[in-house]
């Protein structure tokens, strides 16, 4: 590109030349596009690392933590607190037997964790990570690239993911595999809606779906004055829009298939679910692909909701703190942060059964996402052209449906209660009279048999009494 | 085109990394043919031949299907959204206008038992 600008030859945005890039500017739309393909080498290098890399810690972490939170110390042995112990573990798999089981379906077999690593890596594309900065005397912003559509590309990536749970679970031809599949491509699709419904009041307020220009709206909250020193709203939209935060918490655990949403791989019902089947290096991609995810939409949950690469409170007294490569720490910090909440979940919450994943998604999340963008729509027109009829009488609308909605939710709740206790009371036949017992009855404690009555002088076969301790 | 091209490279970075590591993985490992090692794995007991077309629960089916209705929903919200302030009480009342019209299938799913899952 930059060849072809200096020769002259190109045209459109290159012929233009590259617009100025200022050192600590925040990136806009135009600030992309122009660095040599050099640089487009080494921040692509960089972002594949930092992924293997941060892979193979989360790994470490995931189980150290989950080993503290059990009052067990964890992997403790490869190197120094167990830290190689994730490259161990990869190192084996690679030397391990690669099992292609009978029956199936070989070229999908072989695609599945090709096409599952594949888009978890691009998504990282379009984070930004920090200003512009100088980097071997070229400026360019810390961000691979950005497109005006960066988060489409994000959802577009997420959904391709799925191909790879659903080829792997159906080329395996085994029970365990196909369920696990499908489970999870119903899962992943379901959490996607409100997935994507969380994110259009963050577009609402950044007027742009590219991730740069979403993290500059974040930038400076609006000011106001309070005893005479000026200070800042909040400007982050996990503030802001604290309701599209919480259903994007959520959803993006639903997304990764983790716990407590992951009945997809749940041990205890389906073995492995989709990579039963799967052993070796085959087997690593698909756990490289999960945890990539995961980072990828931690990176996404900072990007939209934790003002992206901007410091956050106590750092931002220092007035240095968004130049230079600072931000990428901040950065860092929150993106860890978000990871860290993942194997908090994991260490807390046990599996949701697979009707109550469905219906918080389909009943609860949805709905609400959609009644929220609709709340902040109206908000924000109202804010910016004043109450005028039109305004009045949607927001009445809004309100009014809400309300009926709630109203006949809540009213279908309670006759489902009184109906399920009216059949629980006509289905107990009290023996004469007795006392309702209670909802879980519990043996009483003096049964015959605890004290050795009615069991025959509880012998035992050599005809020594039994000690019973009652 | 500037824009999307350092997309293409790490999406190449990516494959070549997966397709080496797969095939790396299929050399390096031993190879020790086994008959029971090579059945599908059902907990040990001698698994079932799966039929030809496997079956599953149509709910997945109509799940998905439900999936297409509300992210076409979504792809119409963005642009929308991106334009908001420009469109104004218009925008506003057409939106409330279309998402009332997908409400009306969603109740209906919703009151046929379509979301339920037993």
């Amino acid at each position: 590109m930059t060849v072809l600008a200096a020769n002259g030859l190109a045209t459109g945005l290159a012929a233009a030349g590259p617009p100025p890039l200022k050192l600590g500017t925040e990136p806009t739309l135009a600030s992309f596009g122009y660095d040599p393909w050099w640089l487009i080498i080494i921040k692509v290098l960089v972002i594949f690392l930092f992924l293997m890399l941060t892979t193979l810690m989360a790994i470490w972490a995931e189980r150290r933590i989950l080993g503290r939170m059990q009052q067990r110390p964890g992997p403790n042995r490869a190197g120094k607190f167990g830290l190689l112990q994730s490259l161990m573990d990869g190192a084996k798999l690679a030397l391990m037997e690669d099992i292609v089981p009978r029956g199936v379906d070989k070229v999908l077999f072989w695609m599945a964790p090709i096409v599952s690593v594949i888009p978890a890596f691009i998504t990282f594309a379009i984070i930004p990570v920090g200003p512009i900065v100088s980097i071997f005397g070229q400026h360019t912003p810390l961000q691979l690239t950005d497109l005006p559509v960066a988060v489409l590309l994000a959802l577009a990536m997420s959904s391709l993911g799925v191909y790879g749970i659903v080829l792997a679970g159906w080329s395996a031809q085994s029970p365990y595999s196909l369920l696990g599949g499908l489970r999870s491509s119903a899962q992943v699709i379901s959490y996607e809606i409100a997935m994507g419904l969380s994110f259009v009041p963050v577009f609402l307020y950044a007027g742009s779906l590219s991730t740069s220009q979403i993290v500059r709206a974040q930038a400076n909250g609006p000011t106001f004055h309070l005893f005479g020193a000026i200070l800042h709203w909040p400007s982050w939209f996990a503030i802001l829009l604290a309701p599209s935060f919480v259903i994007y918490l959520i959803t993006m655990v639903g997304e990764t298939n983790r716990l407590p949403f992951d009945l997809p791989e749940g041990e205890g019902e389906i073995v492995g679910g989709y990579h039963t089947e799967y052993s070796s290096l085959k087997f690593a991609m698909i756990q490289l692909a999960e945890y990539c995810n995961v980072i990828t939409v931690s990176a996404l949950a900072t990007t939209l909701f934790l003002g992206g690469w901007h410091a956050f409170w106590p750092i931002t007294v220092w007035s240095g703190a968004n130049t230079g490569w600072w931000p990428v720490l901040w950065f860092l910090a929150k993106v860890l942060a978000f990871i860290f909440v993942f194997f908090w979940l994991r260490g807390s919450l046990p599996r949701i059964r697979y009707d109550q994943l469905m219906r918080l998604g389909w009943k609860v999340l949805i709905p609400v996402a959609l009644g929220w963008t609709l709340i902040v729509a109206t908000a924000r027109v109202w804010r910016r052209e004043g109450g005028s009829t039109g305004v009045y009488l949607v927001g009445a609308l809004i309100v009014a449906v809400i309300l009926v909605l709630l109203w006949t939710w809540e009213f279908a709740a309670q006759r489902r209660r009184e109906q399920a206790e009216a059949e629980e009371a006509a289905a107990y036949v009290g023996p004469d009279g007795e006392p309702r017992p209670p909802a879980f009855p519990t043996p009483p404690m003096d049964l015959p048999h605890y004290h050795g009555a009615g069991q025959d002088g509880g012998t035992t076969h050599n005809g020594v009494k039994e000690v019973t301790g009652a | 085109m500037g824009h999307y091209v350092p997309i293409l490279i790490l999406a190449a970075l990516a494959t070549v990394f997966a397709v080496f590591s797969i095939i790396a993985g299929a050399l390096a490992g031993p190879k020790r043919w086994n008959r029971a090692k090579l059945e599908s794995y059902e907990c040990g007991i001698e698994p079932t031949r799966q039929p030809a077309g496997i079956r599953f629960p149509v709910k997945y089916y109509l799940t998905a299907m439900l999936f297409i209705i509300f992210d076409i929903e979504i792809i119409f919200l963005y642009p929308w959204a991106v334009y908001f302030d420009k469109l104004g009480v218009f925008g506003l009342v057409e939106m409330v206008t279309f998402i009332a019209t997908v409400l009306v299938a969603y109740v209906y799913v919703w009151r046929r038992g379509g979301l339920e899952w037993d």
